[in-house]
């Protein structure tokens, strides 16, 4: 269809600059059925000035790790191993009282209901002066307010509306409130969680738009969390997927819509209606997402994958490189290195020599 | 609109049809019996008709009236003011008990299986309730036989042991299966499906839309489904009406109006849809604002005070859905595209001539 254009170069990532890192990073819930095992040993980074999509299902975990940065998992969930790399800091050696400076200021997160994170008796400059006064004790309530007026009229929402209560906005401008407290407190990384699934399509639209200028003009880095592979086309640098609590693939958003290399990636692409495209075949992928108190052994995909060898009953799949390693070309992780879990590209790479990222 | 729109035969009709829900006064409104009454105008003066055998799609943003109207046109809302025909038999004036012996005909799917589902009947019991509500089988052994029989031809196989375990043991996608077995062994005309994939999961939704595209076909059903997803109505939908704020601003067949959409809004909500695929960039900018509120509806075109081509006459003027010139099934209510001032159109509100892949 021809009502799109063409997209423009993307973003001020810095390629070298990691922000933060994920490393072997396992929660698990305790349940009355046993122990639901949410995320598995899973390593991941964020590079400075760029939106990492992480997609996948409800169950996938990808909310639950947006949650574990924060150290915000709630009872009886648990990180049980694993560093959260920060800064050249690990936030699991933190204390709470540390966290609490972590949250909010450097790390924030946006979540799909404003509703439920403003408090509903507050009004909202009181909200942005409270979060500026209790990270920075120093700025007055005066320098405060004029702040937030300035920082909201940059986001749409006019001086009068500062004097009103969360429930007279509608449910984008809160969305535009909450962004507002995490740059009023500049927050290096702003984790949005489904951030517009509760949005309207052309208010959705006018969300994603902000979100891409605030991005560049702030330098934030985002953790665009959703379901929805559209929104992570649309503004995503990079992807993510998370299958059953594991990363199935890890790549540049044009290698992963273009040359997906798992197949859960594969389907999953398959299976969105494209409403660019004139005519379409949905691919049907067989059987639901697995019950994590007993994932599948092996790969957790293997019961509806259309390509399951022996193996994948029987030994996990690492998180490899699966593009064209060039002569002395690193084997680590990096930005540009597209990764994926599946035994169909473990051959890349010697199988004794293969990095586990 | 109506008469000139559709050839084949017409299974459902609403014509002019009205629902405006009464708001709350509070406390002291009441105690004082001041205040004027006001009015949630859900839906206003809604005509559109359904061709038998075809998929009819109802899409708008939240608050547009598109899950009242479905509600309407299979007699589960009565309207305030309009008529609901359902093959020839006007619904608002037929008693509770017509009515209720007319709901095997039309049936419904909505968003939440959990929600549709009674968790402590069996499945079979749940989805042939109606069988034995409207006295279709003889005993047991028929019920039984129908249901596993409807179970199969869902997905839900074998059907047979399927009729006897529990919603909660079942997946989601599944219990949505039901809820569409449900439907279907009552052997429906029409089937209200409100937002029938939303709650499933993204690898489950193409699975259960093509399940209703193959029962569509087998059955010859007729469907009015309703979505927010422009993507999956493109999918399913032979003609869609698109509404805001409680009218329908236009109507068409499901190509003609993706590729040629006349009315601002709809345009905006086309190129609003996120493309999964990182090659393509949405035009900018989108309209202003957000849907307001049902109360107090703008003057003149509901639109006006989002719209990006909007003049002074808009603001006054009632926009009629009429025909568009030369696209014979096709309408929608803008002044400037169909309308008396269709000499002052500014153009498209977004150049559909750039654009494509990289």
């Amino acid at each position: 269809m021809s009502l799109f254009q063409i997209v423009p170069d993307r973003s001020q990532v810095n390629k070298q600059e990691i922000i933060l890192s994920i490393r072997d990073l396992s929660v698990e819930y305790q349940t009355r059925r046993g122990v639901l095992s949410a995320i598995d040993t899973l390593s991941l980074d964020l590079y400075k000035g760029e939106v990492l999509g992480l997609v996948g299902e409800s169950g996938s975990g990808k909310s639950t790790l947006g949650k574990a940065i924060m150290r915000m998992i709630p009872q009886p969930g648990r990180i049980t191993k694993g560093q959260l790399i920060f800064k050249n800091q690990d936030l699991m050696q933190y204390d709470e009282k540390q966290m609490r400076d972590v949250r909010g200021k450097q790390i924030s997160m946006i979540f799909q209901d404003p509703m439920t994170s403003l408090n509903p008796v507050q009004r909202i400059d009181n909200h942005i002066i409270e979060a500026i006064r209790v990270h920075e004790p120093s700025v007055t309530k005066d320098e405060a307010l004029s702040r937030s007026e300035s920082l909201m009229e940059r986001l749409g929402i006019g001086r009068r509306r500062l004097n009103e209560y969360p429930h007279q906005l509608s449910g984008g401008m809160r969305q535009r409130v909450m962004i507002g407290l995490a740059l009023a407190l500049k927050a290096n990384i702003i984790i949005a969680d489904e951030a517009t699934t509760s949005l309207d399509v052309i208010v959705e639209a006018q969300f994603l738009d902000l979100l891409r200028e605030l991005k560049d003009e702030f330098g934030l880095t985002i953790l665009l969390v959703t379901h929805n592979i559209g929104i992570v086309a649309e503004l995503a640098d990079r992807v993510a997927v998370m299958y059953a609590g594991r990363l199935a693939e890890v790549s540049s958003v044009d290698e992963l819509f273009h040359n997906p290399k798992h197949p859960y990636t594969q389907g999953l692409l398959r299976s969105v209606p494209n409403i660019a495209m004139d005519s379409q075949d949905l691919y049907r992928m067989d059987g639901t997402p697995p019950n994590l108190v007993m994932p599948p052994s092996g790969c957790r995909f293997h019961p509806r994958c259309p390509h399951v060898m022996d193996i994948c009953h029987q030994k996990q799949p690492w998180l490899v490189r699966v593009d064209e390693i060039g002569e002395g070309d690193e084997q680590v992780g990096g930005y540009d290195k597209h990764l994926a879990s599946c035994w169909l590209h473990q051959e890349y790479q010697g199988s004794t020599q293969a990095r586990r990222y | 609109m109506s008469d000139n729109l559709s050839s084949g035969s017409t299974i459902l009709r609403l014509q002019n049809v009205k629902k405006y829900f009464p708001v709350k006064r509070d406390l002291l409104q009441q105690l004082m019996r001041v205040g004027e009454q006001q009015y949630v105008h859900a839906v206003d003066d809604v005509s559109f008709e359904i061709e038998q055998g075809k998929v009819f799609g109802l899409v708008g943003e939240s608050g547009s009236g598109k899950s009242t109207t479905g509600r309407l046109a299979v007699g589960l809302l009565e309207p305030t003011e309009g008529e609901v025909i359902f093959e020839d038999i006007h619904l608002n004036k037929l008693s509770g008990e017509e009515l209720r012996k007319m709901r095997r005909y039309m049936q419904v799917i909505f968003q939440d299986p959990m929600a549709s589902m009674n968790p402590r009947m069996t499945l079979g019991e749940g989805v042939g309730h109606g069988l034995k509500i409207h006295h279709l089988v003889n005993n047991q052994h028929e019920f039984r036989h129908r249901v596993s029989e409807i179970l199969d031809k869902v997905g839900l196989t074998p059907g047979d042991a399927y009729f006897d375990r529990y919603p909660h043991q079942i997946s989601g996608g599944q219990r949505q299966r039901a809820v569409i077995a449900r439907a279907l062994v009552m052997q429906p005309k029409l089937i209200l499906a409100d937002e029938p994939i939303a709650m499933a999961d993204v690898s489950v939704k193409a699975v259960l839309l093509d399940l209703m595209v193959q029962l569509q076909r087998e059955f010859g059903l007729t469907y009015l489904f309703i979505t927010h997803d422009l993507a999956t109505a493109k999918y399913i939908c032979d003609r869609i009406a698109i509404m805001y704020l409680g009218e329908i601003i236009e109507v068409g067949d499901i190509k003609t109006v993706y590729t040629n959409p006349k009315h601002p809004y709809t345009e905006a909500l086309l190129a609003a849809v996120p493309v999964p695929d990182p090659r393509f960039r949405r035009p900018a900018p989108m309209p202003r604002g957000e849907i307001p509120n049902a109360i107090n509806p703008p003057s003149g075109c509901r639109f006006h005070p989002r719209c990006p081509i909007a003049q002074d006459i808009c603001k006054t003027e009632h926009p009629r859905l009429l025909p568009v010139p030369d696209q014979p099934g096709h309408v929608a209510a803008c002044h400037f595209r169909t309308g008396d001032y269709i000499h002052l159109d500014p153009g498209p509100l977004i150049n559909t001539n750039v654009a494509v892949p990289k």
